[in-house]
């Protein structure tokens, strides 16, 4: 089960510079362990210690923002494609 | 420094002085490399509040795959103070996640359009906000790109 990972300017320290990444897991969450075996450092850029999702980040299944699916407990499938964006906010 | 052509810095003004006393916010795409702010792209403030900013999330997905489909990187993320200087606040630097992006910084407090003020001041600066690190920048405003570097010089680039 290969899933396509879209990494941002801001993770490609983690990936050798690479924007592209490809794990796997039967969830975000396993997804997230997983990519973070191939590139220590990511998860905890992406999860919180209480092992919730930064609010400064967005994540994707597909075209779907995974706050509205079930967030690190979303399901993936063979063939899907996440994109990490760090949200563009500020006061 | 950042480099931006006049059309882009206009619009970035207009598009604050409409939206204010809602801050408002957007990007100047422009090619991979080459620091060079060409495509006007206003977002919506999904957050509609004085005091604080967010791209929608959808609308934040879209954008970054037309920029990634036309080989475009965000030049310059913009947004507005309605009340306080065009300086990043410590929000805007928890948030800042473009190193390589110049964060611009419009304050339209004291513009006159709709703050009823005698003068009509909108602040315009630039900053770089790396690892928490603010560094302010000269604007260099250029009538083009193409006769931007001086007067008996053409870049043909």
């Amino acid at each position: 089960m290969a899933i396509e990972v879209r990494i941002p300017t801001i993770l490609r320290t983690h990936t050798g510079g690479n924007k592209t990444v490809s794990g796997s897991g039967a969830t975000l969450g396993a997804l997230v362990d997983d990519i973070d075996g191939q590139h220590p450092g990511i998860k905890g850029r992406l999860v919180t210690d209480e092992g919730k999702l930064h609010r400064f980040v967005n994540v994707y299944v597909n075209d779907e923002d995974v706050r509205f699916t079930g967030a690190l407990d979303t399901e993936l499938k063979d063939g899907d494609s996440v994109t990490i964006l760090p949200a563009v906010a500020g006061g | 420094m950042l480099r931006i052509d006049r059309a882009s810095y206009d619009a970035i003004v207009a598009h604050a002085r409409r939206d204010h006393p809602d801050e408002a916010c957007g990007v100047v795409a422009g090619p991979d490399g080459s620091d060079r702010p060409e495509r006007f792209i206003p977002m919506l403030n999904a957050a509609r509040s004085p005091t604080f900013y967010e791209f929608d999330s959808a609308d934040l997905l879209r954008l970054y795959r037309e920029m990634d489909d036309r080989d475009e990187v965000p030049v310059v993320v913009y947004h507005s103070h309605t009340a306080t200087e065009a300086y990043p606040s410590r929000t805007d630097i928890s948030y800042a996640s473009e190193p390589f992006a110049h964060y611009v910084l419009v304050s339209t407090r004291e513009h006159g359009d709709q703050t009823g003020l005698v003068g009509d001041d909108v602040e315009f600066r630039s900053f770089r906000i790396v690892d928490g690190e603010v560094t302010e920048e000269d604007v260099d405003v250029v009538e083009s790109y193409l006769f931007g570097h001086s007067p008996t010089t053409v870049v043909y680039d």
